[in-house]
């Protein structure tokens, strides 16, 4: 039988009982799409944490305090943090540490910031002007904190858009004052949304001098003013983990260190894997919902052809006595469940990436926005897989009808 | 018991050969001591019970017996739709019984014909439809082309569109048959085709079947009625799934001399 004839003669079938297969259709339909739907999904949403992460800085590495140190006594002023602001300008150091391209230091700690009558809650972190190129801090309006505003222990913010929104509506806070744990601040800048770190997005930068000597002051047990992270940012991709050991030697070196580490660094890339395997969990738990709703729509498929197989086993048997080796028999049959599944597929694809435009820029899964595109492998995986499950739930029916015996299946009433 | 009945079979269709015209050099059909027997739980029942039987090329033959004396079960293993329980069958010096299923169903596809009692079409296929169905699982060349050829013969020219509802029941068995002859098979059987026909379709039927012996293809019809066995040139008569006569006869001059 020639392959034309086999999909002529399946199409016939499927077409002569409309209601029917279109139901069937409608099984695959709402699997495939639902399978591709929460993939796109899924996706935008792991493009989106990507890229935000990127967005901060590229070739970042964190360097934080590790376990308190372990002879260190405990007690006195400081918590035993360990990291000092000396620590990170020892850090920017061409001959011992080529690799660090810039180092940028913080003091973060929450505070109530008012403005008037205005109040709200904010993480405010003292900063030095390398924050604005190491984690990519882009100003809206004014200007970021300058290497003068910390000599001078400046008491001058710059505040996310969010706060400056909320403390001065549609006003532009540049020049006005902001208490900040009660202290005035003179506001000097904008800092734009997006660029604002993951998680939180009030912020308000202040010099980090000021932070240390006014609001959060924090001292080594050796005297030194402690930090709570260095941001570094490596000169390249390639140079991430040679930088990573300049900071680990100098660090120990400085901190005397024979054990165990008293910091930790970690990378952005570390951070964007462990958010990427949590959301690939999620992702994939989805995905194995939308794909029982493919199973069973599967099942309805072999269902429908097993029923198909029994309602026509005379024309079987008429067509066995004019010929029909079994092959042509099975292939008919698989044909048709294929046809039912792939166009579901196709259907259900068509449907499902229809709903990535729909959803794009729209908040899923969590308070922001995501980016959803297409994506060629879901939808080549969506066709195997429909064919797939055409495949599979049509061979057993179409195996019955095959071995079906001419004169037994013409007999058939 | 069916060992001395078959026996009896075998003598007798030794007389109905010399008779059988030019071409009966060949001997297109041979079975010997063929039994089809069914297992209704604990009983058996043979359908046929030990049949030997040689038919020539170009014969034209009925076969006639009661109600349930097994001329349906003998067809079905003629035409390669049913395996018999026991025995050998050689079609065209071919042994059969031996054969794998692909094989079969390519004897079914080029080397017979089969007319049912039922027509049996495709409802939803047209009489064209239907005729070039038989093509679709073999040589399909210039189907559409043999398909309309095979109607044309059976005088269904103007009916090539028309579904089998909309035909009446000779017109749809003479669609039967154009779908048996379409694939120019050796061997025509034809069970009861005029069973469910008036007399006039009857009569129509007959005289395609006629023809087609005419063009040198062995005939093999199952009838209940004489004067649609005189036709042959000899009556195979069947009782309880044995052959107890077998007699060649004169044609009678009208379809002699088709
Ligand atoms: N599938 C079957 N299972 C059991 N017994 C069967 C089966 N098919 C036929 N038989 C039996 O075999 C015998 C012969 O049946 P067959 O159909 O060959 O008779 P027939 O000569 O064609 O009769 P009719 O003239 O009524 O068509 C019958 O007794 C019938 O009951
Ligand atoms: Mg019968």
């Amino acid at each position: 039988m020639r392959p034309l004839d086999v999909l002529r003669t399946a199409l016939w079938s499927l077409g002569s009982n409309k209601l029917r297969s279109g139901l069937t259709l409608l099984g695959i339909i709402i699997g495939v799409t639902a399978v591709i739907a929460l993939m796109t999904i899924g996706r935008g949403v792991q493009q989106g944490i990507t890229s935000r992460i990127e967005s901060q800085g590229a070739n970042l590495l964190f360097v934080q305090p590790g376990s308190t140190s372990s002879g260190g006594v405990s007690g006195g002023q400081g918590s035993g943090s360990s990291l000092t602001l000396e620590d990170a300008f020892a850090l920017v150091d061409p001959v011992f540490a080529p690799s660090i391209k810039a180092v940028s230091p913080q003091i973060a700690t929450n505070a109530q910031i008012v403005a008037g009558r205005e109040n709200t809650n904010a993480q405010v972190i003292g900063i030095t002007p390398e924050y604005g190129l190491v984690r990519n801090a882009v100003i809206e309006t004014g200007r970021l904190v300058s290497s003068g505003d910390i000599l001078a222990n400046s008491q001058v913010a710059v505040l996310s858009a969010s706060v400056s929104e909320e403390l001065f509506g549609l006003l532009s806070p540049v020049g006005q004052t902001v208490r900040i744990s009660g202290r005035q601040f003179t506001v000097v800048g904008i800092l734009e949304d997006n660029n604002v770190g993951f998680g939180q997005s009030n912020q308000v930068l202040i010099p980090i001098t000021t932070a240390y000597y006014r609001l959060a002051s924090q001292r080594t047990a050796q005297g030194g003013i402690s930090v709570q992270s260095i941001n570094v940012e490596a000169t390249s991709q390639e140079d991430m983990s040679t930088a990573e050991l300049e900071i680990a030697t100098i660090l120990r070196l400085r901190h005397r260190i024979t054990g165990d580490d008293d910091f930790v660094i970690s990378s952005q890339q570390g951070l964007i894997e462990t958010l990427n395997e949590t959301t690939t969990a999620l992702v994939l738990f989805l995905g194995t919902v939308a794909g029982i709703s493919l199973f069973v729509g599967g099942i309805g498929v072999m269902n429908i052809m097993l029923v198909s197989v029994t309602e026509r086993t005379r024309e079987i048997g008429i067509r066995k006595a004019i010929g029909a080796k079994r092959r042509d028999i099975l292939f008919q049959f698989i044909t048709e469940a294929v046809i039912l599944t792939m166009s579901g597929g196709v259907i259900g694809l068509i449907l499902g990436l229809s709903f990535g435009p729909i959803l794009n820029g729209r908040a899923v899964l969590g308070p922001r926005p995501i980016e959803t595109g297409f994506s060629l492998d879901i939808a080549i995986i969506a066709l195997v897989v429909s064919g797939a499950i055409g495949l599979l739930s049509g061979i057993y029916p179409a195996l019955r009808a095959a071995r079906m015996h001419p004169i037994d299946a013409l007999r058939y009433e | 018991m069916v060992a001395t009945l078959a026996a009896a079979g075998e003598e007798t269709p030794g007389v109905g050969r010399p008779e059988s015209g030019p071409c009966g050099v060949l001997n297109m059909i041979e079975i010997d001591n063929v039994t089809k027997v069914y297992k209704m739980g604990d009983t058996e029942l043979a359908a046929l019970g030990g049949v030997t039987l040689t038919i020539a090329d170009g014969e034209m033959v009925a076969v006639m017996g009661a109600s349930g004396s097994g001329k349906s079960t003998l067809m079905n293993v003629l035409g390669c739709l049913d395996v018999p329980t026991s025995g050998r069958y050689i079609l065209d010096g071919e042994d059969v019984g031996k054969l794998p299923d692909n094989r079969l169903a390519n004897i079914r596809n080029t080397k017979i014909g089969f007319v049912f009692q039922t027509y049996n079409l495709l409802p939803r296929l047209t009489a064209l439809g239907n005729v070039e169905l038989a093509l679709m699982y073999g040589d399909s060349r210039n189907r559409r082309q043999r398909a309309v050829d095979a109607l044309e013969r059976v005088g269904l020219g103007d009916r090539v569109k028309h579904r089998p509802t909309e035909l009446s029941g000779g017109q749809q068995q003479r669609v039967g048959i154009a779908r048996a002859l379409v694939k120019n098979p050796g061997i025509l059987l034809a069970d009861e085709p005029t069973g469910n026909l008036d007399s006039r379709s009857g009569d129509e039927v007959m005289r395609i079947l006629h023809e087609l012996h005419a063009e040198g293809i062995t005939v093999i019809i199952v009838t209940h009625e004489t004067d649609i066995a005189e036709h042959a040139n000899r009556t195979i008569t069947m009782r309880d799934g044995l052959v107890v006569g077998d007699e060649s006869h004169a044609v009678p001059s009208t379809s002699n001399g088709l």
